[in-house]
């Protein structure tokens, strides 16, 4: 258990190097909150979780939405992201895009309610972002929160981590 | 979202792409679990799970989606190496008796009776409005034996009805029999690599055997029934092999290329056949789809066309003559890739057509469709429109294959 958490230190500090050698345009600095890694998927401990396999980082006011690694490597290599305007109202749970793999299309659900203030417009020419750096540079949209309470009601990367673990044991 | 393989596996399973709409996976999931304790399991079902395969439920059986690579890498790689691919769910049956060509000529529309001995061709089993009831390889191994393979998901209606023309048949005095090969299994080996690699598991010649040719010779010293054929436009070969030496023959394949032939599952494989602008049954061909409307006109026998003789032959034939109310067409499209059931629009808005099968194309990098048009709008080049969640984004039809074939041809 020690060994694979001081790997997971070592491959989340590389990814850090990684992450700060590319540009992250038009995004507010994550800094860089501890990972911890269950199986093969990378869940970040600061943020917070849907069963629906999104993930929110609020800053404030906004909160940061992007798909989860989990999600990412279920999809596959992801080849279009289908962005929403700014501007958009969304609801919780409510769709607000799609991401496209190879194969198939899938549907993303806002975990949070609220007006979208930003969308990452790098997925438009490298969509593959969100399989490199689901948690980072692939995140898809900024939300201007109306009812911030909602965040509370989502999962923990604890309670993520092992709904995850439920989800992948049952099939 | 949640997409988890197994819908995956439910996207490429023939017809059923609504999935992507459902929403909530819970439901989703529920009908997955009833599925998978009745899935027939292939000879190699162990020996893809030990490969790392991801088994998916398609048409009734527990095939791979995908190895370790990505569907992306694994189709390029196809095109680059090799790919090896387990198809035994799909369908073999021989027709033996002296009168098994003409039978089959009821029922299919290629000319049987003009194909030389041990080659094979594409055709389809048509019904009574000229529609398709399967497409299938059939090869004709000599007079008195026809060797045929159907989809896996058409089995039992082309059993059935292949069944009830024979009774008939039969009834009339005509001599013709069948046994479906339940005893073998199907591997396909396709690539750049293929002959090479497969030519250090037998004797024969394989320089000498041209696409569409058939032969009976031992690989891998066990007695295999060779064509050389395949679904993703490279030159390849489907290899039926007795069931009990399936795993060994898959082994030694692998191993002889050193490893550049992989294990490689449906998704890449619905990639490449798409890339190679081949109808998947289902999608793209139906009960309701002639093979002119299809485009495959070029499989109904010269002969055929004077003499008909073939269910639906009026309907067909006229089609022939007066052009068919829709056409497949190939399409290159930008922003989203193109779905199923995806409406295609002309420029001024009107709706002509819908897609039938689309995707990313791993190789091109760029997403490739297929759909039916109405005429006028079927030509190379024409300016479309597919709508794809309610926006139009623009499409040109384009001719296929899209990406260019490599049958082992003899000219």
């Amino acid at each position: 258990m020690a060994a694979s958490k001081l790997w997971a230190s070592q491959a989340a500090s590389m990814l850090r190097m990684r992450m700060s050698a590319t540009k992250a345009r038009s995004s507010p600095s994550f800094g860089f909150p501890s990972t911890f890694y269950r199986g093969f998927a990378s869940v970040i401990k600061d943020l917070k979780y849907a069963d629906s396999h999104e993930w929110v980082k609020v800053d404030g006011p906004l909160a940061a939405v992007g798909i989860t690694d989990h999600a990412q490597d279920h999809l596959g290599d992801v080849v279009f992201v289908d962005l929403p305007d700014v501007g958009t109202t969304l609801s919780k749970g409510g769709t607000f895009g799609a991401v496209e793999s190879v194969k198939a299309t899938s549907d993303v659900y806002s975990p949070v309610s609220g007006e979208v203030v930003e969308v990452n417009t790098e997925l438009n020419g490298s969509p593959g972002l969100v399989n490199a750096s689901p948690y980072e540079d692939g995140w898809i949209v900024k939300v201007r929160m109306s009812n911030p309470t909602e965040v509370d009601s989502l999962m923990s990367a604890e309670q993520y981590t092992s709904f995850c673990e439920k989800e992948d044991a049952s099939h | 979202m949640w997409m988890g393989l197994w819908q995956v596996g439910r996207v490429v399973t023939r017809g059923v792409s609504q999935v992507e709409k459902k929403g909530r996976h819970q439901s989703i999931a529920r009908r997955f679990y009833s599925d998978e304790s009745s899935l027939k399991k292939t000879a190699l079902y162990d020996f893809h799970v030990q490969n790392g395969g991801k088994m998916v439920p398609f048409a009734g059986w527990s095939m791979p989606l995908q190895y370790k690579d990505s569907i992306m890498d694994s189709t390029v790689n196809c095109r680059t190496n090799g790919s090896l691919f387990d198809v035994s769910h799909m369908c073999g049956l021989s027709l033996k008796g002296k009168d098994c060509i003409p039978f089959l000529e009821k029922l299919v529309v290629a000319d049987v009776a003009g194909l030389p001995p041990s080659t094979g061709t594409l055709t389809v089993f048509t019904n009574e409005k000229g529609g398709a009831i399967d497409d299938s390889i059939v090869t004709k191994v000599n007079d008195k034996h026809i060797y045929i393979v159907v989809n896996a998901g058409c089995r039992d209606k082309d059993l059935a009805h292949i069944e009830s023309h024979m009774k008939i048949f039969k009834a009339h005095g005509g001599d013709v029999n069948w046994h479906i090969h339940d005893e073998r299994s199907l591997l396909a080996l396709q690539g750049p690599l293929s002959q090479s690699t497969l030519q250090k598991l037998t004797k024969e010649d394989l320089s000498k055997v041209y696409f569409s040719d058939f032969r009976m010779i031992d690989i891998n010293g066990v007695p295999c029934f060779l064509t050389r054929t395949g679904y993703t436009g490279e030159d390849g070969f489907e290899i039926s092999v007795p069931s009990e030496h399936a795993v060994d023959l898959a082994k030694a394949i692998l191993e002889k290329s050193e490893e550049k032939v992989r294990l490689t599952g449906l998704g890449p494989r619905d990639s490449l056949r798409l890339e190679a602008g081949l109808c998947l049954y289902g999608n793209d061909m139906d009960q309701d789809t002639t093979p002119v409307e299809a485009g495959i006109a070029w499989t109904i026998g010269k002969r055929r066309k004077a003499e008909g003789g073939f269910l639906g032959a009026e309907v067909i034939l006229k089609q022939l003559s007066e052009g068919p109310p829709r056409r497949r067409v190939g399409m290159i499209s930008t922003g989203p890739p193109p779905r199923t059931h995806s409406e295609i629009v002309d420029s001024s808005g009107k709706t002509i057509g819908e897609v039938t099968s689309g995707g990313f194309s791993p190789c091109l990098k760029k997403n490739i469709s297929m759909g039916y048009v109405s005429p006028g709008s079927h030509k190379n080049g024409t300016g479309l429109k597919v709508l794809i969640r309610g926006k139009p984004y623009d499409a040109t039809v384009t001719k296929m294959p899209f990406v260019p074939a490599k049958y082992y041809k003899s000219s």
